[in-house]
């Protein structure tokens, strides 16, 4: 080897200076352009929640904290507070649909994941709660009309019907997802101590799931806390509190949002804007306690 | 059918029952009419299938009382798959189905009567990745004997004690028994392993590459457990390691593939058992001799 090529391998410093070159310049245009993106996705997020806080806070803040409790006007032109009924019965509504299809969700996708498997039942199953994923919610709501109003009248019970049918393929398909992501060396080292395969799902496989499970079953309580369109059939419209689940009509606040905003009175409009705040930061709460639960099980481990 | 009893009764071994008698084929395989007792596993013409796929074939030979027994053999050879025939793992993969014969000391393994969760229970299995739940060290060891319907505290705490201290991890962890077990080190965690197999008192501990994520201190501390624990159990081990089959073990079988005539694809196969010295010193076969001089593999 000659003295040149020794020299040739010596890197300087300006060897390593940033160079303009095409290749930064590239990269430079793709970070403005993801810049822009999230911005442009940004947009509308924001502009919805401070219209919903700067004309909602008003609202409530002025009968503070009589507007989460007083019952709903009758007479929609009358000013004041009042949203107290629509809380319960979104409380009482998405509550009971949230037991009707978290433990049959979580059922039904451990069947598909561990006993299920590849068979044409399950595999018939899966497509079905893909397919119910897709259902349009009104069209639930028309179920449940036919299938329970029209037999036993209007009431929360029927809506916490047609939200847990909602509800359903989203808490099969997190939970199909999250019992897919324990790792099968947990389920063999329980079979090697010779434990069953019920007791394995029970001890090792549900516990290793569990926070995802959670959060996925929340996230699906905070999207059907805000759906109108299975409500409308199903609730009715009442004015007064209503803590009978199973009996008389009850009402909602998305359903309120919905008649009161399409309301030609002022009062009217600022309870609409008022309630929709209320379920802003109602869903957003169910959102943190999911981030929550998540973390402690995260850290727990 | 067999109960699954695992899961009943509050005794410490729940009624356990007895296997049912030899079928009739394996009679002919002894001369004498009485089983040779000190032999723990009796294998004839296993084969193992992935779907259609012929994982392993022809392995016959017998695993012994309270010897340690390796298995070593170039990646791909079966050794891990006739391992996991030993405590019916395979009943659990997908596709896996085993041909041949396996007698557990008087009891055909494969019978339909069989309940693999009493195979499993008294043949434990260590994995070649520690392992732990993540749960509490404590809870990681008592598990085996909860599923075996174990609930009293004192009986647990005895266990859990006993267990830990046989896998040489007691005092490293005595003051943090509640703490999560993925918080110790992967030599800590594969001997936690070792102690939750070894909780449910099994009678064989099947091992699979137990110390291959293991640095040479937790390996030798393991090997050490190993020679420890060979008069209390019948030990099974796969290793990569020749050094370690060397070291540890009384019975060497190597494994190797080969070119399957029928299907075209690679097929592993027993091709040399033997005790420990006489295989690493003087070898009959041709491809064993060149697998440990490290002409291949």
């Amino acid at each position: 080897m000659s003295a040149g090529d020794l020299s040739a391998g010596i890197i300087t410093p300006s060897d390593l200076s940033a160079r303009r070159s095409w290749r930064s310049t590239k990269s430079a245009l793709m970070t403005a352009a993801m810049i822009a993106a999230v911005l442009i996705v940004a947009l509308p997020l924001v502009a919805v929640v401070s219209a919903v806080f700067s004309r909602g806070l008003r609202v409530v803040l002025a009968g503070f904290p009589d507007f989460f409790i007083k019952e709903i006007p009758v007479i929609g032109r009358r000013p004041g507070p009042g949203m107290g009924p629509a809380i319960l019965g979104t409380l009482l509504a998405t509550g009971a649909a949230t037991l009707i299809a978290v433990p049959l969700g979580v059922l039904g996708a451990v069947y598909l994941h561990e006993y299920g498997g590849g068979r044409r039942f399950a595999r018939l199953v899966r497509f079905m709660a893909n397919v119910m994923t897709g259902v349009p919610s009104i069209v639930m709501g028309l179920f449940v009309y036919v299938t329970w109003t029209l037999r036993f009248g209007y009431s929360a019970f029927g809506a916490a019907l047609a939200l847990a049918c909602l509800m359903l393929p989203v808490v099969i398909g997190a939970g199909e997802q999250m019992l897919r992501l324990v790792p099968n060396h947990l389920r063999e080292a329980s079979y090697a101590v010779g434990a069953s395969k019920s007791r394995t799902i029970l001890t090792v496989v549900l516990p290793a799931a569990m926070p995802g499970i959670v959060s996925g079953s929340l996230l699906a309580v905070a999207r059907a806390a805000g759906e109108t369109a299975p409500l409308l059939f199903a609730i009715g419209a009442a004015t007064a509190y209503n803590p009978n689940l199973f009996q008389e009509a009850n009402t909602a606040l998305s359903i309120q949002i919905f008649a009161n905003a399409t309301s030609s009175f002022v009062a009217a409009q600022d309870r609409a804007w008022g309630a929709a705040l209320t379920l802003v930061v109602l869903t957003f709460f169910i959102t943190f306690i999911a981030r929550v639960v998540t973390a402690r099980f995260a850290r727990g481990r | 059918m067999v109960r699954d009893t695992a899961n009943e009764g509050p005794a410490r071994h729940p009624e356990v029952r007895l296997p049912p008698p030899p079928p009739a084929h394996f009679e002919s395989w002894q001369s004498g009419t009485r089983p040779d007792t000190t032999v723990v596993f009796e294998l004839r013409d296993l084969e193992v299938y992935y779907g259609a796929f012929r994982a392993v074939r022809d392995v016959t030979m017998n695993i012994y009382n309270n010897e340690i027994t390796a298995f070593i053999g170039p990646s791909g050879c079966g050794k891990t798959t006739v391992l996991r025939c030993f405590n019916r793992m395979h009943d659990v993969t997908p596709g896996a189905r085993v041909a041949g014969h396996l007698r557990y000391r008087t009891a055909d393994l494969y019978d339909p009567t069989v309940s693999a969760t009493e195979v499993r229970r008294r043949i434990g299995m260590v994995f070649q990745k520690p392992n732990p739940f993540p749960k509490s060290v404590y809870d990681n060891v008592a598990f085996g004997p909860r599923s075996n319907g174990v609930h009293d505290r004192h009986d647990l705490d005895a266990v859990v004690e006993k267990s830990l201290r046989s896998a040489a991890l007691w005092d490293e962890v005595k003051d943090r028994l509640r703490a999560s077990a993925l918080g110790l080190s992967g030599g800590q965690q594969q001997r936690l392993c070792i102690a939750r197999t070894i909780a449910v008192d099994p009678e064989v501990v099947l091992m699979d590459e137990p110390c291959s994520a293991l640095d040479p201190v937790a390996t030798a501390r393991i090997e050490e457990l190993m020679r420890e624990l060979r008069s209390r159990f019948t030990i099974i081990i796969v290793t990569h390691n020749m050094q370690q089959a060397a070291r540890v073990s009384d019975r060497t079988a190597f494994f190797t593939t080969e070119v399957d005539a029928n299907f075209g694809l690679r097929t592993g196969t027993l091709v040399e058992y033997d005790y420990t010295s006489k295989l690493f010193s003087n070898p009959r076969d041709e491809r064993s001799e060149r697998y440990i001089t490290g002409r291949f593999g």
